[in-house]
């Protein structure tokens, strides 16, 4: 216990003393925080949309009006030709194209129905998907109103519909921040987790100060446990700095137990750190271990539910996704934070965690060799 | 017959195909400065190495503070001291930290590590420095501070490798006195090298050619043995039958 004490000793001042790891612990996922959700937005706003009207008539400069109202969508220049607008399409200065055809208002009213046609930039996958179902949602919108202006009182049978009525639970305004800085907060902490104390490990074996420790009486565990706790603490701060960031600037609470998340990381610190300290035997350099632990971390990020849903993903996927402790991880912030889950509910996630943790701390102690 | 400190039965390390440490056997007793002198690549920290537990051999026998080299190397860790020609202080602690630090570690009370300390940054004459950062001191400085951390536990044996490496001749004289005044204190001093002056002062030296032990004993014997007046001679005449180059 002695040795613990000034191996932390020594290790805390260490930390403390350099600006490198104080920016890049603490103050870097505080910018990271404000910045991110700001630009890794998916919802689409700005939309161009370009209208080709050749019909001229009150009903189709109705509905281009009601789609320019729209806070969605914004008027690309005039174009006269589908081929103009095509080519405002080319020049990126508009995404969607609607044709309204000649005779519109004319076939409208007397046979009750006409087509219009649209054209969609489908280069930005995600713009056009939701561009288009917005511009659906608006057009058929307008087709209603038409039928129920032009329908003959007690024709009700004629324009029934169907009505779709959605509630969004647990996140009732589909807040995208409210879905997504939970997630980051866990991109975050997997990156202090993974980086820090492996990097920490492998600068003493550049620097060759490791040599001078595996001389002395240490014992592995003692060193590793050296190294783990002062990083086990850092990231205990920066999810606390986490949690005041998203309080203070997006108003998040978290609905469930504050306790819990405090819980869960505890577990989830030790088993990322593991897997740091479990790089950091194998490597030599800092380069070695950057790149093996950043391949690690970008793919587990990728399949962590963080930014795609899980359930989308083929098999092989959801099974890494299970093994990795980013995606537990990432769901019980999201289970707590939004729906406020409790103790029972993210027992399974924090087992998972907790059974990785365990082998990858062993095999980092085994694997360390103060002896080669 | 004084106390044998390290004893080394055809003591072999070999890498793949290449054969780094060749059969050396050796006895250095209790107390004594024994010197590895060899060119580099002959094989010199290897051997160290093996002796601080910090590498297993291949074969042969070895034993260091009366414990053996394959099993009980942290029992050999708890006696020995060791600095090496990479520099073994932390930049980023001051003088007075990187001390206690490595008391510490070895064990040393509060009490030991105060007063040991006190006495060891007197005796370098650097009290002022105690809380100086490592990383502006002379490097002729930190290796001294470096070799009284070494000892400040008051080890057996303490193993230097190329200690003096890039200091200048003035300092390389009061680093060895530093050595003379540990073994007076019965620290056994294992010492590798490649500055001839360095092996003149040593009580017995070994001189290591391509892994192997050509000659060992007190520098006047060699100097008689190969017939020439200085030890330099005596290693050219050695190292002029050496296969291997450099590092």
């Amino acid at each position: 216990m002695r040795t613990l004490k000034f191996l932390l000793q020594k290790e805390f001042k260490q930390i403390f003393r350099s600006k490198s790891i104080i920016f890049s612990i603490v103050f870097a996922p505080i910018i990271q925080l404000i910045l991110m959700p700001l630009a890794a937005n998916y919802e689409v706003k700005n939309i161009y949309v370009a209208f080709v009207d050749h019909d001229h008539s009150s009903y189709s400069q109705k509905l281009i009006n009601r789609v320019y109202s729209s806070i969605y969508f914004k008027a690309a220049p005039y174009s006269a030709s589908y081929d103009d607008a095509m080519h405002l399409i080319e020049q990126n200065k508009a995404d969607i194209i609607v044709e309204i055809p000649q005779g519109f208002e004319d076939n409208l009213v007397r046979e009750s129905h006409d087509k219009l046609y649209l054209a969609v930039n489908a280069i930005n996958g995600t713009k056009a998907g939701v561009g288009s179902g917005y511009l659906g949602s608006i057009i058929r919108d307008f087709n209603q109103d038409i039928q129920l202006q032009w329908k003959q009182p007690g024709h009700f049978a004629e324009a029934q519909t169907i009505d779709v009525v959605t509630n969004n639970w647990y996140n009732p305004y589909m807040s995208y921040f409210l879905f997504m800085v939970p997630g980051l907060m866990v991109s975050l902490l997997t990156g202090i987790g993974a980086f820090s104390a492996s990097l920490n490990i492998v600068r003493e074996k550049e620097i060759g100060t490791i040599e001078q420790i595996n001389v002395t009486p240490i014992r592995k565990y003692h060193f590793l446990l050296g190294k783990l706790i002062p990083y086990w603490c850092l990231g205990m701060i920066v999810f606390t700095i986490g949690m005041l960031v998203s309080r203070l600037i997006y108003g998040i609470v978290p609905v469930g137990s504050i306790p819990l998340l405090y819980g869960f990381l505890a577990v989830y610190l030790l088993t990322l750190l593991g897997a740091g300290l479990l790089i950091s035997t194998y490597s030599d350099t800092q380069q070695q271990a950057v790149s093996v632990a950043f391949f690690f971390v970008l793919i587990f990020n990728f399949i962590s539910g963080i930014f795609t849903p899980i359930d989308s993903m083929p098999e092989w996927a959801k099974v890494l996704a299970y093994i990795s402790p980013i995606s537990h991880f990432a769901q019980v912030m999201r289970m707590v934070v939004l729906k406020g889950s409790g103790w029972s509910d993210v027992l399974p996630h924090l087992g998972a965690v907790f059974a990785l943790g365990v082998v990858l701390n062993t095999w980092a102690v085994l694997n360390y060799r103060k002896t080669t | 017959m004084r106390d044998i400190a390290i004893k080394a039965d055809k003591l072999t390390k070999k890498f793949d195909d290449f054969v780094a440490v060749d059969a050396i056997t050796f006895d250095v007793h209790q107390g004594e400065i024994f010197g590895f002198v060899g060119a580099n690549g002959a094989g010199k920290t290897t051997a160290m190495r093996i002796l601080c537990g910090l590498s297993k051999p291949t074969s042969g026998s070895a034993t260091v503070a009366g414990f053996d080299v394959y099993k009980e190397t942290e029992r050999i860790k708890r006696n020995i001291g060791y600095m090496s020609q990479k520099f073994s202080l932390y930049d980023d602690l001051t003088v007075m930290e990187n001390i206690t630090f490595y008391a510490g570690i070895y064990g040393l009370s509060d009490k030991e590590i105060k007063a040991r300390g006190e006495s060891l940054l007197s005796q370098l004459g650097i009290s002022h420095e105690a809380k100086t950062f490592v990383s502006s001191l002379p490097l002729g400085w930190k290796q001294k501070l470096a070799f009284s951390v070494a000892v400040i536990h008051e080890p057996k044996i303490v193993f230097l490798d190329e200690p003096t490496g890039g200091v200048d001749p003035v300092t390389r004289r009061q680093f060895w006195d530093l050595i003379y005044e540990a073994a007076d204190r019965g620290i056994t001093v294992f010492v590798t090298t490649h500055y001839m002056d360095e092996a003149e002062y040593c009580n017995r030296l070994t001189v290591m050619v391509d892994g192997r032990i050509d000659a060992l004993d007190t520098p006047a014997n060699l100097k008689k043995q190969f017939s020439v007046d200085s030890m330099d001679k005596v290693f050219y005449q050695l190292a002029r039958a050496a296969k291997r180059s450099g590092d």
